[in-house]
């Protein structure tokens, strides 16, 4: 097991290594550069800026040197945001971005599972049908349909809710909601098709045959051979729900990560997209590993190929 | 039975989403608890990049920058005519090339420290400083060798016009009559920055941290209390300002919300007392609300199309002409951008420092079809395919495809329309791979010369190709000259040779678009939009 952990974190360092060497020189080629802007800046202005973040060195001396950096632990300057570095824009909205996902990923579990069980025990009634329609809808609606209609709704006809801003506890809900409601159609279908294909199985009328509740044997028996297409599509659902939503981001005024890394690829921000895409790509690897060893524990027959 | 049960969780659900909203009482919003406490909410439209008045080239910075920093004068809120600023008083010499600033003795940096005139004189140094890049730096060139120090010929910064007569008297000597230079005064360039502070963080740095919270000391009637990135900023009144007793705001909070109907639900849900802007789209509903909020003003601004004139057809330009006349700038306006713009037959928007152009081009259906076939199209024919370039915005397209359609119909040529993302576009632009690409320009002080200038041969922001040597001289002519209906009288000259060789179409002046909530009080409309918050209060 620790071998393999070891395996998979070395595997790390060439994706790493790729993902930055990709990034780099593609952002290069897009036109403008970011210190382009339609009131146009003096050469001298946009010389100086590039002497001073050393982008007039060649692009090969350039790379290395960012890699050099980069092994340090230090993601260099943000371009547009001056102040601030690209190490402190992670620091200060991946947090927020992580927490709306953690919110975004507990309502979907919640709602997906509960209403995929429910489904599944009852196929083919009006148990399975509602449910089932509302997971439909719910992977038809767009984040930027279903936002602004639940501000209208929550925030602005019953005035339960601010429309924008990450202030209150009350601030989490509807973001979390719009940002979960397609994983909670998703997980909902994945767990009503998966459990009606266990129920039925020797091993779960065995359990009700030697008296287990009711409750036990779908919890502790059907789920957790259940849950293992609901646990692999976890993993990279999980990945992109908590580096931020552009768009969600964008309808509630979240000082989120998804945000950023839309904004830094339209500013030409160099080092701070670079950053985001390294941090990025570095938690994916990561939680794909974190699922692949919940799969081993939710499964024992699924087994480590050393 | 299961039927039952299914419809039981039903109705519950249904009774306890209605139930839940009914059991909360209406809450006191940010807006109700904002007029009681004299806190004010406003979107500023993008995160603000910077707050170092020498560096941020937006609006958005200049917005929260007037609150934090005060400049030799200061602007009235109704007419931007210059008021008294850390200058007391000031006078010019007859020639107009010395100006002498005398300083209040009382006004202070927020750490208590007087400010004196060496404290600006070590901001304009910064400024210009070759090293530092200030995008803005050419604000200053007015000021005798500005322009050789910021480009390097002359290092001595004590051979630029600006001399400490003593702690507080300023003298600023100028290289030519410069009229509008008050005007120019109360741009941030010119704004003052604290001097220890600066050399504690890094005065010459681009990414000076000196403008985070906590690091800034100012000099204006707010200081600055928080920077959350991307979320708020927040300013509380300076206990330290000269001026304090008529600053009645206790705090302003800015929100950086760049999508405009988020901002627009925003200010509905009670968050904001003023937007940025609005969408389109919702203008039209808070006309029909003949709604107290909904603030159009005139902009010193205009939106106009560039012409590459080095393209084929382009390059004649009775092609330009029949282009320009064959544009219906009233339906446009009325029916297409709607935010009560005024349409645009000439380039300096209307009544700038008093100035407006005397004779605009007419647009005549007509006359345009006569000049294409002159050109040698006639109805259209044998026109090559051109292009017209925008970058990715709800209104560009709108507009875009309005003027196609009016183009088609009038003029019977066919027009590609091209959306190309922001960077993307101004690329391109900058280097001349266009044909005819939208534009806007928002005047950096209120004079003529501010639209006017640009067009002069090969200046960065002129990309169309154009030039002409009468123009040239009646700009330079004018920039010496320090009588204003002489002054005004060259800039007609010039803007009529604009705009009947045409390398730009205008289309509307710009207006500036808020809802403003009517609690607001001392929010007065004015042309560069710009709201000195000292004045502002809020009475419910």
């Amino acid at each position: 097991m620790l071998k393999f952990v070891a395996r998979r974190l070395l595997q790390i360092v060439p994706v790493l290594l790729i993902v930055i060497t990709i990034t780099f020189f593609l952002i290069r080629l897009a036109p403008g550069g970011p210190f382009t802007d339609e009131k146009k800046y003096p050469p001298e202005v946009i010389e100086c800026r590039n002497a001073y973040y050393g982008l007039n060195d060649s692009l090969p001396m350039q790379y290395l040197h960012y890699l050099g950096n980069v092994v340090k632990g230090n993601l260099g300057p943000c371009l547009q945001y001056r102040n601030r570095t690209v190490n402190e824009v992670i620091k200060e909205t991946f947090p927020i971005s992580f927490e709306l996902g953690c919110w975004a990923m507990i309502y979907a579990l919640a709602l997906g599972l509960v209403f995929g069980i429910i489904a599944a025990l009852r196929p083919n009634t009006l148990l399975d049908h509602i449910p089932m329609a509302a997971a439909m809808t719910g992977i038809c609606l767009p984040a930027f349909v279903l936002g602004p209609l639940l501000i209208l709704v929550f925030g602005l006809w019953l005035g339960l809710f601010n429309a924008s801003g990450w202030e209150m506890a009350t601030d989490r809900i509807l973001p979390a909601i719009t940002l979960g409601s397609v994983y909670a159609a998703y997980i909902a279908r994945l767990s009503r098709s998966s459990m009606l294909e266990i129920l039925p199985m020797d091993y779960i009328r065995t359990a009700r045959a030697k008296g287990a509740s009711e409750l036990r044997v779908i919890v502790c028996h059907a789920l957790k051979n259940a849950a293992i297409p609901v646990v692999s599509f976890l993993g990279p659902a999980f990945a992109g729900i908590v580096t931020g939503s552009f768009v969600v981001e964008t309808i509630f005024q979240i000082p989120g990560m998804g945000k950023m890394f839309v904004t830094a690829a339209f500013n030409r921000d160099y080092f701070l997209l670079l950053g985001l895409i390294v941090f990025y790509a570095g938690l994916l690897v990561a939680l794909n590993l974190i699922v692949d060893i919940v799969l081993v524990w939710l499964n024992p027959k699924i087994k480590i190929e050393a | 039975m299961k039927l039952w049960t299914s419809l039981i969780i039903i109705a519950g659900m249904a009774c306890l989403i209605t139930a839940f909203p009914m059991g909360c009482s209406k809450r006191e919003t940010p807006v109700d608890l904002g007029n009681r406490e004299q806190i004010l909410h406003r979107g500023i439209g993008s995160e603000p990049k910077d707050l170092d008045p020498h560096m941020v080239t937006g609006v958005t910075e200049f917005n929260i920058i007037i609150g934090l920093l005060e400049g030799l004068v200061s602007q009235n809120p109704k007419d931007m005519s210059p008021v008294p600023g850390v200058a007391e008083n000031w006078e010019a010499s007859t020639n107009g090339l010395t100006y002498t600033f005398h300083f209040r003795k009382n006004a202070k940096w927020s750490n208590g420290d007087p400010v004196t005139v060496h404290d600006f004189i070590f901001s304009f140094k910064r400024c210009l400083s070759p090293k530092l890049g200030a995008p803005y730096a050419y604000m200053l060139y007015c000021l005798k060798n500005a322009e050789a120090y910021n480009k390097g010929t002359i290092t001595d910064f004590s051979r630029v016009g600006a001399k400490a007569l003593d702690d507080y008297t300023l003298e600023l000597d100028l290289a030519s009559p410069t009229p509008y230079l008050l005007g120019l005064l109360a741009h941030h360039s010119w704004f003052p920055v604290h001097p220890p502070t600066l050399r504690k963080f890094g005065e010459e740095q681009p990414d000076s941290k000196w403008t985070k919270a906590g690091n800034f000391i100012g000099n204006g009637p707010f200081n600055l209390k928080s920077w959350e990135p991307d979320k708020q900023i927040v300013i509380e009144k300076s206990q330290t300002y000269w001026d304090k007793n008529i600053v009645r705001l206790k705090e302003i909070h800015f929100y950086p919300i760049g999508d405009h109907k988020s901002e627009e639900r925003s200010f509905r849900a009670g968050q904001l007392h003023i937007t940025e802007t609005m969408p389109l789209d919702r203008i039209g509903y808070y006309r029909r609300q003949n709604s107290k909020s909904l603030r159009l003003d005139p902009y010193l601004g205009t939106y106009y199309y560039l012409i590459n004139v080095k393209r084929p057809a382009l390059n004649n330009v009775k092609v330009r002409q029949a282009l320009a006349m064959a544009i219906n700038r009233k339906n446009l306006t009325a029916y297409v951008t709607k935010g009560g713009e005024t349409p645009a037959h000439f380039f300096t928007p209307p009544n700038t420092a008093g100035y407006t152009c005397s004779k605009g081009f007419t647009e005549d259906i007509e006359k345009a079809k006569q000049l294409l076939t002159e050109a040698g199209y006639p109805d259209g024919k044998g026109f090559p395919n051109i292009q017209l370039l925008y970058n990715t915005s709800d209104a560009h397209v709108r507009i875009a495809e309005a003027i196609q359609q009016m183009w088609k119909m009038n003029l019977n040529i066919n027009i590609e329309l091209i959306n190309m993302e922001w960077k993307v576009y101004v690329a391109a632009t900058d280097e001349g791979k266009y044909d005819i690409a939208r534009a806007g320009w928002i005047g950096d002080y209120v004079d003529p010369n501010s639209f006017l200038d640009m067009w002069i041969k090969d200046r960065g922001n002129n990309r169309t190709g154009w030039s002409n040597k009468e123009y040239d001289r009646l700009l330079s002519e004018a920039a010496q000259t320090m009588d204003r209906d002489r002054r005004y009288g060259l800039f007609q000259q010039a803007e009529q040779i604009l705009i009947s060789e045409m390398p730009i179409i205008p289309l509307y002046f710009y207006r500036s678009k808020h809802l403003v909530n009517p609690a607001v009080q001392g929010w007065d409309p004015n042309i560069l939009d710009i709201h000195p918050y000292k004045f502002v209060y809020l009475k419910p």
